[in-house]
């Protein structure tokens, strides 16, 4: 009996196999899925946004930037009785969904998903996280199913094949 | 303290924008209207300030597909606005466009595809209008760009952009019918400090 949890956008869950955890509709956003190999402890941050620091006002959400969402996830793995040292990283996601000519705010708009994806490769390095697989930028959305007891990261876009990494 | 003033100030804006929201869906349907060449009924636009997880589940799901024209605002007003059609709207709307000069299934081809542009520009340019014309002040679109993928994908565009200052986004969602029914939705998302322009020029003050 084993069963998919449901990430949101600017949400964070984690599982112990044989359940898996997903997040659908990933654009900009970027799904970065942790696991400890050995007991088969997993988890997934639907990040929005690179950088907490950079923003100043009214936010209690962690899940919502790449680095104290990923940061949040280890904790959460590590009180389940996962190891930093044994946990390893897939990341997906981080479009271009609209590709602009012009330059001002729909140039920054347009290269967020770069940064998402820049930032979460960060963290992981800084956490000493080694990143096993990765699928990020194109101009399509994914949603991704992540299994913590083979490490897979299922990705389906629309009108695409589905992929395994 | 500092907390409540900015919260304050967040929930006037937000009646502020759902007050533009009203009146730009009303024009944005008038264009629609005279660029279809027929007459287009519509319901009381609902503006709604949502989570961003409840906004998915509004248009049936994150992975429901849907068309999306999305456009930069240049200006006194700067920032950025979104349309979105569900799919067989979109599909619906492009046959219209094109006078069935498309194969079925074929909607979403290049040629479609410009027309949906086409149809989110004339839309978006009327709501945009209506802004301008109600605070007085100058507000340009930028050319579109129009994607067709999950819902979810395309609205992390504008959720990403509200989520720099807040855990939810506004939406205006306006039902519409020709032959058949048609949800569209509109989005627009001003930067921080066109916020205080846009106040200040319907007499709002910023300070509390």
């Amino acid at each position: 009996m084993s069963e998919i949890i449901k990430v949101g956008i600017a949400d964070l869950k984690t599982c112990i196999s044989p359940n898996a955890v997903m997040t659908l509709g990933l654009g900009s956003c970027v799904g970065i899925a942790i696991r400890d190999p050995m007991n088969k402890i997993g988890g997934l941050v639907h990040i929005m946004l690179p950088d907490s620091k950079a923003i100043t006002v009214g936010q209690h959400n962690l899940a919502k930037f790449a680095d104290t969402g990923i940061e949040e996830l280890v904790k959460q793995m590590e009180r389940l009785g996962a190891r930093r040292a044994r946990m390893v990283a897939k990341i997906a996601g981080g479009a271009t969904m609209f590709n602009f000519k012009g330059g001002g705010t729909t140039t920054s708009v347009g290269q967020v998903g770069d940064r998402n994806a820049e930032a979460a490769r960060a963290k992981l390095k800084e956490l000493r996280i080694p990143i096993l697989a990765q699928d990020t930028g194109a101009n399509y959305g994914r949603t991704v199913v992540f299994y913590p007891e083979t490490g897979e990261y299922h990705i389906r876009a629309v009108g695409r094949p589905e992929k395994t990494i | 303290m500092k907390d409540a003033i900015l919260e304050q100030v967040t929930e006037n804006y937000y009646d502020v924008l759902k007050e533009i929201g009203n009146i730009g869906a009303g024009n944005a349907m008038t264009a629609l209207s005279q660029m279809l060449q027929c007459k287009v009924d519509m319901k009381v636009p609902q503006v709604r300030l949502l989570e961003f997880s409840e906004v998915g589940e509004m248009m049936g799901g994150e992975e429901q597909i849907m068309a999306g024209v999305f456009l930069g605002v240049e200006g006194d007003i700067t920032g950025s606005m979104m349309f979105m059609v569900e799919e067989n709207s979109a599909r619906h709307l492009i046959q219209k466009i094109t006078m069935g000069m498309l194969p079925e299934g074929q909607e979403f081809d290049e040629m479609g595809l410009s027309a949906m542009q086409e149809v989110g520009n004339i839309i978006t340019g009327a709501y945009l209008n209506s802004l301008s014309t109600l605070t007085n002040l100058t507000v340009f679109p930028t050319p579109p760009a129009v994607t067709v993928d999950m819902a979810g994908a395309i609205l992390s565009v504008p959720a990403i952009q509200f989520g720099i200052y807040g855990d939810k986004i506004l939406l205006i969602q306006s039902q519409f019918y020709d032959e058949v029914k048609l949800d569209g939705y509109f989005i627009l998302i001003p930067d921080l400090e066109s916020y205080e322009k846009i106040l200040t020029a319907l007499g709002l003050s910023m300070t509390v």
